[in-house]
């Protein structure tokens, strides 16, 4: 037994690196919104980057340690708090037995994680992956009186807690990301003004918005030179849709497979994890970003997290 | 040459076609299977649609001109008449009307048909599953009776209960999971159509036959119990 759920606040879910190989099924691959931030918060426990942790959203769980647990928490700042005193984020901590681990309220960002030393939580695997996807009846969000304990005993050298993670590996995280992103598959069939248009307006994220999309409201609607309609294809995390009435909506992680929205727009994966941190209310504004800029940019993000796993490995 | 783009940084999506013909289903399913069989390095998803086929893959193991060139491989190694690839009809059993379908009255005001000649056609045709997709387990169906189109409800519903049979232009469907939609309900049908513990979770699959059988109420019922 390692925590208990005193409260489990407004959605916390046991999320990793979601189920890939049942999109033909239906199924999304789901899994943590900010990949980056479960990788990296697993990393520093000593887990394997796609261990369960937490996925907290906005208004936190208060937490009782029932067994000392290194853990470690990256993402939002949601004001996370052991007995009253600040925890920093990206960074490991022991909690000790006896102790209470909160959150209080959300100051950047809007979905934290909280990995455990130990493999992660221990929860059932459906279709290979631990991560709740609620709108399929997979999982389910905590409640309170949950028990949650990690899979395997922690190893029993004991974590270095100073190891931190440097500032300039994080993304750029903000309330107002500038996003970049490649031209959708659709992007030729929008007129030219609404083409421009979409680059040059800010967007605000709407608090509809979820863990499948971030639905955006701004400027006028974005118009196609032909009123057809399109035969649905696969999306993926990142599509920005344009449904004919409403703003465009930005696919995340519980998104569909297939959609028959037009595709204005396609979020480059390094800044997927400055998407799934907008919170309602936020604002978000788009540039134009090659696949070859937005392929090396990917590769350089995904070295970086080679050269932590190593320095971690090896210390 | 087969049309290709990127869809971000880790798919390719092949065009086959630019409208929904049993042909270029076929060729889809054959391209898939293809791929399924002899897989290129790196790939590790296929999203099979009507006319489009997209492959997932690690770029960092595969560069999106090699993605392109494997793929154009693929599709020039198919042979011309690939035999349908999972040759299986499934019967749904579906309860039409009352409780089940609320909205088979609007149908037929819609139709101008009664509701029995709605049902009767609504169960006289073969359909084929062009692709799983909009939700777990969620079949495209073709094949349906232009005479029983009807379109969406212009206020759709917040909850519609997981087995239920709906049109929405000239399609029809089954809604595997309790969801909002904007669907003309007819009918409702106790088979689980997702079952998140098999390892293919969706009861239909791409290329299947459905035929729908007209159950009544208490026939459902028993159903259902069976499969508590």
């Amino acid at each position: 037994m390692t925590l208990r759920v005193l409260r489990p606040g407004l959605l916390t879910t046991v999320q990793d690196l979601g189920r890939p190989g049942y999109q033909n099924q239906g199924v999304v691959v789901g899994g943590a919104v900010d990949r980056f931030a479960l990788r990296v918060a697993n990393l520093l426990v000593g887990n394997l980057e796609g261990a369960a942790a937490l996925e907290i959203t906005l208004h936190g769980p208060r937490l009782h340690v029932e067994s000392d647990v290194y853990l470690a928490i990256g993402g939002a700042d949601l004001s996370p708090a052991l007995d009253g005193e600040p925890l920093p984020l990206w960074r490991p901590l022991l909690a000790p037995r006896g102790t209470v681990l909160d959150f209080g309220a959300p100051r950047r960002g809007c979905r934290a994680y909280l990995a455990i030393a130990g493999g992660g939580f221990d929860v059932p695997v459906v279709l290979g992956s631990r991560s709740a996807y609620l709108r399929a009846g997979i999982g389910r969000a905590l409640a309170k009186g949950d028990v949650i304990a990690p899979l395997g005993t922690p190893p029993r050298t004991r974590l270095r807690t100073s190891a931190y993670l440097h500032p300039a590996l994080l993304p750029a995280y903000s309330p107002h990301p500038l996003l970049r992103v490649l031209r959708g598959n659709q992007f030729e069939t929008f007129t030219p003004e609404s083409r421009e248009r979409f680059f040059q307006t800010r967007y605000t994220v709407t608090p509809h918005s979820d863990r499948m999309g971030c639905r955006l409201m701004g400027g006028s609607s974005l118009e196609l030179q032909h009123a057809e309609q399109m035969i649905s294809e696969a999306v993926t995390s990142g599509t920005i849709q344009v449904p004919p009435a409403g703003g465009p909506i930005l696919l995340l992680a519980d998104r569909q497979t297939t959609g028959g929205y037009p595709k204005i727009g396609q979020v480059a994966a390094v800044d997927l994890p400055l998407a799934a941190q907008v919170p309602p209310g936020g604002t978000v504004r788009f540039q134009e970003i090659s696949l070859e800029e937005a392929l090396s940019l990917y590769v350089a993000r995904e070295r970086a997290l080679l050269r932590l796993k190593l320095a971690l490995a090896s210390r | 040459m087969a049309n290709m783009e990127p869809l971000g940084e880790q798919a390719v999506l092949v065009r086959l076609g630019t409208e929904i013909r049993e042909e270029t289903f076929y060729e889809v399913q054959a391209l898939a299977a293809r791929l399924e069989e002899q897989p290129f390095p790196g790939l590790w998803e296929l999203i099979p649609a009507f006319t489009t086929l997209t492959a997932f893959y690690d770029p960092q193991v595969t560069s999106y001109e090699q993605a392109c060139a494997y793929l154009e491989k693929a599709l020039h190694s198919l042979t011309a008449n690939s035999a349908p690839l999972h040759p299986r009809t499934v019967e749904i059993p579906v309860c039409y009307g009352g409780e089940y379908g609320p909205d088979l009255e609007a149908v037929a005001d819609h139709t101008g048909l009664d509701i029995q000649e709605i049902i009767t056609l609504h169960t006289s045709v073969e359909y084929l599953v062009y692709m799983i997709g909009f939700a777990p387990g969620f079949p495209y169906l073709g094949g349906m009776p232009e005479a029983i189109a009807a379109p969406r409800r212009t206020e759709p519903r917040l909850k519609i209960p997981a087995g239920s049979v709906g049109i929405a232009g000239q399609q029809t469907g089954v809604y595997p999971l309790e969801t909002p939609g904007g669907w003309q309900i007819i009918g409702r049908t106790p088979l689980h159509l997702f079952r998140p513990e098999h390892e293919r979770p969706s009861l239909l699959q791409a290329g299947n036959s459905v035929r729908f059988r007209a159950v009544s109420a208490e026939e459902f019922r028993e159903c259902e119990a069976e499969r508590r």
